[in-house]
């Protein structure tokens, strides 16, 4: 049956103005349909979500901590199992990159490592947004948060890379890892159909957009995630069974942008444009990432 | 207010509720007479402020498309961000700066 058509996520939460993350969690849960238990770490989303005594969700939903919403979902899982009522239910966490990449990890790769039946999808929206803007492991290289600031003597801002989570996810040899972008929303959606239709645990790497730790025009947020992958920056793929070998580019630009359209509109790097030398040093690795699928003519 | 026992919430979608339309500085207005109703702002309507209606009693930009579904605001949650005005194919919606 199709859900396309029933709101899962109800409108009236307090997310900001633009924000990309109510977009992926009402096609996410669009595509599950109503049989399924929603999970969520600590974040952005449980906050904005759930303003006591109200809720956005339409379906049984639970949160507990920052760190364990994979455990959490574990229990659920086995609960399930125990009663005998797992079959048809989605258990599907929605984590941010705090809660995923940092301070949820140790629980998120003892769910893969077990082989939960689960669907986690992280919303990476690159720093921890609903406490400041303060830089995460995903926050990426060259990016101005509030931890990472930008001044005379240190004119970059983050000066690490960007943790290659979804990677990471996939050398646990589960049985599915994609990134996903909802500006590529067909891709997105089949994405979630494919990854609810295998069984074991599966991870999906979403880019979001915040429009206030970004620092865009709120309209300009599905805009700036179609050049995150049009430049190739947030590149669209998904591994199975830990394969690496045989990793599948689902979106292939036919002529990647040059990565400062995607930096330009966002005032979180705003700085590298007196750093040019920095601006050519993500342009490399960008174009290093991708040398492996693009046949030179 | 009284507290439920485990601060427990027992009405489901209940932020329906509370309109957020206040938080509003500019309003999409949509232009039926150029709406080609592809369904692209209600694809990407964070809210989700835009609902899918019956489309016959609207104006439309080409009689063949009269049977296919309008995208209609619901301005009571629509906070003004302008993504639907920002990726609308035709640019069929107007952003208006809310007045008193």
């Amino acid at each position: 049956m199709n859900y396309e058509d029933m709101e899962f996520f109800a409108p009236g939460h307090r997310a900001c103005a633009g924000c990309a993350a109510p977009i992926i969690v009402k096609w996410a849960l669009k595509i599950a349909g109503p049989k399924t238990i929603v999970v969520n770490a600590t974040g952005c989303l449980e906050v904005f979500s759930t303003p006591y005594p109200h809720t956005s969700w339409r379906l049984p939903w639970i949160h507990t901590a920052f760190e364990n919403a994979a455990a959490t979902a574990s229990g659920i899982d086995a609960a399930l199992k125990a009663i005998g009522k797992r079959d048809d239910i989605n258990i599907i966490v929605f984590g941010g990159d705090g809660g995923t990449s940092d301070i949820g990890f140790q629980s998120l790769s003892g769910m893969a490592e077990r082989g939960h039946n689960i669907l986690y999808i992280m919303y990476d929206n690159e720093a921890y947004m609903n406490t400041g803007i303060q830089r995460s492991s995903s926050t990426p290289f060259g990016a101005w948060t509030s931890t990472t600031q930008v001044g005379p003597s240190k004119p970059l801002g983050k000066e690490e890379f960007k943790k290659p989570i979804a990677d990471i996810m996939a050398a646990h040899r589960i049985p599915y890892v994609a990134t996903a972008n909802p500006a590529f929303l067909p891709d997105f959606k089949a994405k979630i159909q494919k990854a609810l239709s295998i069984k074991g645990p599966k991870f999906i790497h979403t880019i979001s957009s915040c429009t206030t730790g970004w620092r865009h025009d709120p309209s300009k947020t599905i805009e700036i995630m179609r050049l995150a992958t049009e430049t190739g920056i947030f590149p669209l793929w998904e591994i199975e069974n830990g394969d690496f070998s045989k990793i599948r580019i689902t979106y292939m630009p036919k002529q990647r942008k040059p990565v400062e359209e995607y930096l330009k509109p966002q005032g979180r790097f705003r700085h590298l444009f007196n750093e040019p030398e920095k601006i050519k040093e993500i342009q490399r690795m960008v174009d290093e990432w991708w040398a492996r699928f693009e046949v030179k003519s | 207010m009284k507290i439920s026992r485990g601060a427990t919430i027992t009405e489901p979608g209940s932020t329906a509720l509370e309109e957020t339309g206040s938080w509003r500085t500019f309003r999409p207005v949509i232009r039926y007479e150029k709406c080609i109703r592809c369904m692209i702002c209600w694809n990407f309507c964070p809210e989700p402020a835009i609902e899918k209606k019956e489309g016959e009693n609207y104006p439309v930009a080409n009689p063949k498309l009269i049977k296919m579904p309008v995208p209609v605001i619901n301005y009571n949650f629509c906070k003004g961000c302008g993504i639907c005005v920002n990726e609308c194919p035709t640019k069929a919606i107007d952003f208006v700066r809310e007045e008193k």
